[in-house]
């Protein structure tokens, strides 16, 4: 072997002229192949499903019978006359705005504590620690703690009648009154976390020259918060804010574990709405017209995500 | 001022966590003591013991290890391959692949729910940890390939070419060049997906059936509905069930902000 050939550049021309296919067939393959796999996978789990619940859903009673008939709107027009989707959407709509508008509160309100320079480093790191712990814990986990704390013989009651705020053991998951601000509330508590860390890591990003042209300015504090801080942060709080919408409307392991949507259909939502009519009640037709509706919804609020992203 | 609202922050975040753990060590009688008690006045491992000496609870925790770990080896295969296909090569349809991946994010479990049903039927693999496994790859794999994506983009691209001029082949740069460099983003991702998989709910509850095949979060469901009153045991439960997100979050932090920042993530 002479030296010339072993040359890289003599190499690479040798490997270009083996195969049956052209090097350039050969390059514009190779990458789909890598991406391939995931292709397929998605393809099977997501396109196919969501074509197939689109076409339950005008279908009468699809996987039980074998050659079900197509229906048409109908499915829809019985879920749209049934009193009890309309609520499961409204408590949807109520559970989703109030957990995005006090995450979007709590967060903003932990990550500017915990980014001021008053405070010590050692308790700041230790406090960004516990401050994010609500977020590690499953929705079972969470349902069932907050259905120990607000037992009527538990301990919150048990602090709130002490302290003379209520007078009786408030019943906050079985009374129709109180069932879905409780949920709501416990959905409040686990969320915060994610917009804590993406705004303390957003407030870490603004150049400390924003706030000196702004003190120079004769700025006070306020002013700083509101025309420096608030429009530097506004990209992460719109695109986690849009996030968590679309991940709140879809709630079900919790509901499902405090009330599972009762008392009556006091906390009905969405997702157990559907689910109870596809899984308790075998009403694949209904439950398929309503999960598509779902679907719309989510695909409506994805759609602002994906341009505010890609503007970003 | 800020340290008051820093001392009501801390409250409002830990008590839940605090209450749950220190119940778990008290004895059933215990539990709504009036007025309430944070410490147990008797500590007790009773409600650990009966989850220890019980095959049937045992087993979720297997299954649940199980299902998360197979999920977890597959998904950063998986996602290794698409990102590296994302991240040096411009292909057709690559944008509006992309889109896709991410729009999968936000679609609701429920929607896909009902199809799953039917296919998993109809695979056969209704109450299996197939079932499990390959449904759960559809809300890890596009957080995963986001994640992995971002992290492979941070490596320069002459890396390859290096292979590429001694006359290697993509296939190889990948393996022997970018997976050694790129283990921090492999771990966290790897972090990330078990802990997705490891939450899961909503499929678990509706594509397996026999105690067999439960995962803890339906496990925990399961004692709900038949010991609603061993307050202790549903807490050690919860707090075994906790444990691998506990751990991880505690020793390798850096990876689960990743995680939880890069796609963000459902709970």
């Amino acid at each position: 072997m002479s030296l010339a050939q072993d040359h890289p550049i003599e190499r690479l021309t040798k490997a270009r002229r083996r195969g049956l296919l052209s090097y350039q067939t050969k390059m514009r393959l190779v990458p789909l192949a890598y991406v391939a796999p995931t292709t397929a996978l998605l393809a099977l789990l997501m396109l196919f499903p969501m074509l197939t619940v689109l076409r339950y859903s005008f279908l009468d009673r699809p996987i039980i019978k074998k050659n079900a008939a197509f229906v048409g709107l109908d499915n829809y027009r019985e879920i749209f006359s049934d009193p009890v989707f309309w609520q499961a959407l409204g408590n949807t709509l109520y559970f989703t705005v109030m957990s995005v508008v006090f995450h979007l509160l709590i967060g903003l309100a932990f990550a500017l504590m915990l980014n001021s320079e008053k405070i010590n480093p050692t308790i700041r790191s230790i406090l960004r620690v516990l401050y994010i712990l609500p977020w590690l814990f499953t929705a079972v986990v969470i349902a069932i703690i907050w259905r120990l704390l607000l037992d009527p013989e538990g301990v919150v009651n048990g602090i709130l009648m002490s302290l003379h705020i209520v007078d009786f053991k408030v019943e906050w998951f079985s009374s129709p009154q109180t069932a879905l601000s409780a949920m709501t509330f416990v959905n409040i508590w686990a969320g915060y976390p994610l917009y804590m860390v993406s705004l303390l890591a957003g407030l870490q990003g603004i150049s400390r020259d924003f706030y000196e042209a702004a003190s120079i300015d004769g700025a006070n504090p306020w002013q700083k918060f509101r025309y420096v801080t608030i429009p530097q942060l506004m990209p992460i709080m719109i695109s986690v804010a849009l996030l968590d919408f679309i991940w709140t409307m879809q709630v079900f392991a919790l509901v499902w574990m405090t009330t599972g949507g009762g008392p009556i259909y006091a906390t009905e939502v969405l997702s157990t709405y559907t689910y109870k009519l596809a899984f308790s009640q075998y009403q694949f037709s209904s439950a398929s017209a309503s999960a598509v509706c779902i679907l719309i919804l989510s695909m409506g609020m994805t759609y602002f995500y994906i341009k505010h992203q890609k503007a970003r | 001022m800020t340290y008051l609202g820093l001392a009501i922050g801390l409250v409002f975040a830990t008590f839940p966590i605090v209450w749950m753990f220190f119940t778990s060590f008290k004895s059933n009688t215990e539990i709504f003591a009036l007025p309430p008690q944070l410490l147990p006045k008797h500590f007790t491992l009773v409600a650990y013991l009966s989850i220890f000496n019980d095959p049937t609870k045992l087993r979720f925790f297997f299954n649940s290890y199980l299902v998360a770990g197979a999920v977890a080896i597959l998904t950063v295969l998986i996602a290794l391959l698409a990102a590296y296909g994302f991240s040096r090569f411009s292909f057709r349809f690559k944008n509006t692949l992309n889109v896709f991946i991410i729009s999968t994010q936000t679609v609701p479990p429920i929607t896909l729910l009902i199809p799953y049903f039917g296919m998993v039927v109809a695979f056969g693999i209704f109450d299996t940890y197939f079932a499990l496994i390959l449904t759960y790859l559809v809300f890890t794999l596009p957080y995963a390939i986001l994640l992995m994506t971002g992290y492979l983009n941070t490596l320069p691209r002459e890396l390859d070419e290096a292979v590429l001029v001694d006359g290697g082949t993509n296939w190889s740069a990948l393996w022997r060049v970018i997976v050694p460099l790129s283990v921090p983003g492999i771990v966290a991702t790897a972090v990330y997906t078990f802990l997705l998989a490891w939450n899961e709910f909503l499929f678990a509850l509706t594509l397996t059936k026999s105690m067999d095949m439960r995962t803890v979060p339906i496990g925990i469901e399961l004692l709900m509905g038949q010991h609603a009153f061993e307050w202790n045991q549903m807490m050690a439960m919860s707090v075994l069930g906790s444990l691998p997100l506990l751990l991880i979050y505690l020793f390798a932090q850096r990876y689960f902000l990743a995680g939880m920042t890069a796609g963000s993530v459902k709970a």
